[in-house]
């Protein structure tokens, strides 16, 4: 054989390689969790509150907590994203306030998520006088979600045909009307997916609510807004490294980390199939 | 009337869409506002210069970042090492090897790898990666730089392999079959054409998975022990810029040097980054204009 070609194999050999080591990192990674976490998981594991000094129960408030600040990102990131979106792909023009529109967002996405928890401290628990609560978490998590939502919700502003706009506009259709009846309803399914992975991204974060309102141990549920709430994440970080004995809580971290990767792909999985149900839905 | 009306919408997007703008404005000034005070006692020299931090002495707080300025960046390089390699030849097996079959397969695998929670990554390296490093180098615990450096590979994995794989795929196909025409082998084409000619984009992939590694807390928080000491070998223990954050501003009484200190670091971490990014900005936008 050709010796260019030997080198040809074992360049390609090497290069599978690669492959092989990033695959079986993800292996690893969910075959030790799973396999560790899944003995934990019971109905009382996922309904009841921890009980005696965090070493036995449940994570009960953890999940609720994690669903509520998750639900507030949502309500601050969802609309303001899509609005942003609209504006730069329907509205604007390619003018200097909005290169730097989109610098900023660019740049917000690489705001390191400890800075948005300074920045949250600052503007929300003090400045706004909210307090470390449940929702000057959610407001915090919400900034940090807004510049992934607004790309994945222009992607698919992006992805509808530049002729549905103009159709409506030759037969007399306004700005607005051309955008909520012949661009919106093609555009929102993919906006949602992208927004629903960007919730999914955030409700994974710990790093933002450390300081807004997480809570180490709280032994009721939020009851406001105004309350501080626990967190699996935030949980999860307690479990593996604050407690006392951490050796003996070692499957309860297990079985939280299971259960907010579990929560996190679900919501992943839930993105994948609206945008497939209403593509279908689209198409008959 | 419809035409106020459709101004008024207009305008409400218009007023939407500079939002973003008013917050990042918004964050690097509240960050100087914030951290400002702080100068008043510590003098800029000693905050960038000194290695010590140590803000809770009773004879002399001292607030020097340059110890977790270094381990911040020996953490980030040290996961650059690992991730840059695999990255890359994930990318260039990915284009130019794969069948369309792996490639399908591949690309739910990057991103479940991408959306694992940084804090379940960090809980590996406790359980997973420190007892493997304390086995391998004999040593009592594994929770130092290399720890953190492995695990923020993993993370900056899929930013370096989907953008690498982009930049890869956006070579002009006549590069490839002017090569191969050549004579080349697919393995010289990949290495001595594509690559090289992909290689603003690579390079920006790599600069974006490092501003990611320079602002992840919670991973290096939890695996590298955090010793607030200058390293001296990957071995040892650090405590990086975002675990000091981290790790001290539960802690800390609101409006005291140490409180206004800590947001000097925050604004330390949001310039580099923001300079990071641009840089990587900057490169994709050039190159992505010049492939056009």
């Amino acid at each position: 054989m050709n010796k260019k070609y030997v080198e040809q194999n074992i360049g390609f050999g090497a290069l599978g390689l690669c492959v092989v080591v990033v695959a079986l990192t993800l292996v690893v990674i969910l075959w030790d969790i799973i396999s560790k976490g899944s003995g934990v998981i019971s109905w009382a594991f996922l309904t009841r509150p921890p009980s005696n000094g965090m070493t036995e129960g449940g994570i009960f408030p953890a999940i609720v907590g994690t669903f509520l600040v998750t639900l507030i990102t949502a309500v601050l990131a969802v609309p303001l994203g899509m609005g942003c979106a609209i504006y730069l792909n329907e509205y604007a023009h390619d003018n200097r306030m909005t290169r730097l529109i989109r610098m900023s967002i660019r740049n917000l996405s690489g705001v390191p998520s400890i800075v948005y928890g300074l920045f949250g401290v600052v503007l929300f628990v003090q400045l706004m006088r909210i307090g470390t609560c449940v929702l000057a978490a959610g407001l915090t998590l919400g900034l940090m979600t807004l510049p992934w939502t607004i790309t994945a919700s222009e992607e698919a502003l992006k992805n509808v045909p530049q002729s549905f706009r103009d159709g409506a506009l030759a037969l007399g259709a306004t700005k607005w009307q051309t955008i909520r009846t012949n661009v919106l309803p093609y555009a929102v399914p993919g906006m949602l997916t992208g927004t629903i992975l960007g919730l999914a991204r955030a409700a994974g974060e710990t790093a933002p609510i450390l300081f807004t309102g997480a809570a180490f141990f709280l032994p009721f549920l939020p009851r406001s807004l105004f309350d501080q709430f626990m967190a699996l994440p935030y949980h999860l970080y307690i479990m593996a490294t604050q407690h006392h004995d951490i050796q003996a809580v070692r499957p309860i971290a297990y079985g939280t980390a299971l259960v907010l990767i579990v929560l996190v792909f679900s919501m992943n999985l839930f993105a994948v199939i609206i945008r497939y149900r209403l593509r279908r839905l689209r198409r008959e | 009337m419809k035409h106020i009306k459709e101004k008024l919408i207009h305008g409400l997007f218009f007023f939407n869409g500079f939002l973003v703008v008013v917050v990042l404005i918004g964050i690097f000034a509240l960050l100087v506002f914030t951290s400002f005070p702080a100068f008043r006692e510590i003098s800029f020299k000693q905050f960038l210069f000194s290695s010590v931090w140590n803000p809770t002495s009773y004879v002399e707080p001292s607030y020097g970042i340059g110890a977790m300025l270094v381990s911040t960046l020996m953490v980030t390089l040290g996961a650059l090492a690992i991730a840059i390699p695999l990255g890359i030849g994930t990318a260039a097996y990915l284009t130019d090897v794969a069948s369309y079959r792996v490639r399908e397969i591949s690309k739910p695998i990057i991103e479940i790898l991408a959306g694992i929670p940084s804090v379940v990554i960090g809980f590996l390296g406790i359980v997973l990666v420190g007892p493997a490093i304390a086995k391998v180098f004999n040593i009592p615990n594994g929770l130092n730089a290399l720890n953190g450096s492995i695990l923020l590979a993993v993370m900056a994995l899929p930013t370096i392999i989907s953008l690498s794989e982009d930049a890869l795929n956006s070579v002009p196909r006549s590069f490839t079959e002017a090569s191969l025409a050549l004579g080349a082998t697919r393995w010289q084409t990949a290495v001595r054409v594509k690559i090289p000619a992909a290689m603003s984009g690579i390079f920006a992939s790599c600069m974006l998975g490092m501003g990611r590694a320079i602002g992840e807390t919670m991973t290096v928080l939890m695996a590298t022990g955090c010793a607030p000491a200058m390293p001296r070998s990957f071995l040892d223990s650090v405590r990086t810029m975002t675990s000091t954050i981290a790790i001290e501003l539960g802690e800390v009484p609101y409006y005291t040097t140490h409180y206004y200190a800590l947001f000097a670091v925050g604004l330390a971490l949001f310039i580099i980054t923001f300079f990071v990014n641009m840089i990587s900005d900057t490169i994709l936008n050039k190159y992505q204009i010049k492939a056009r």
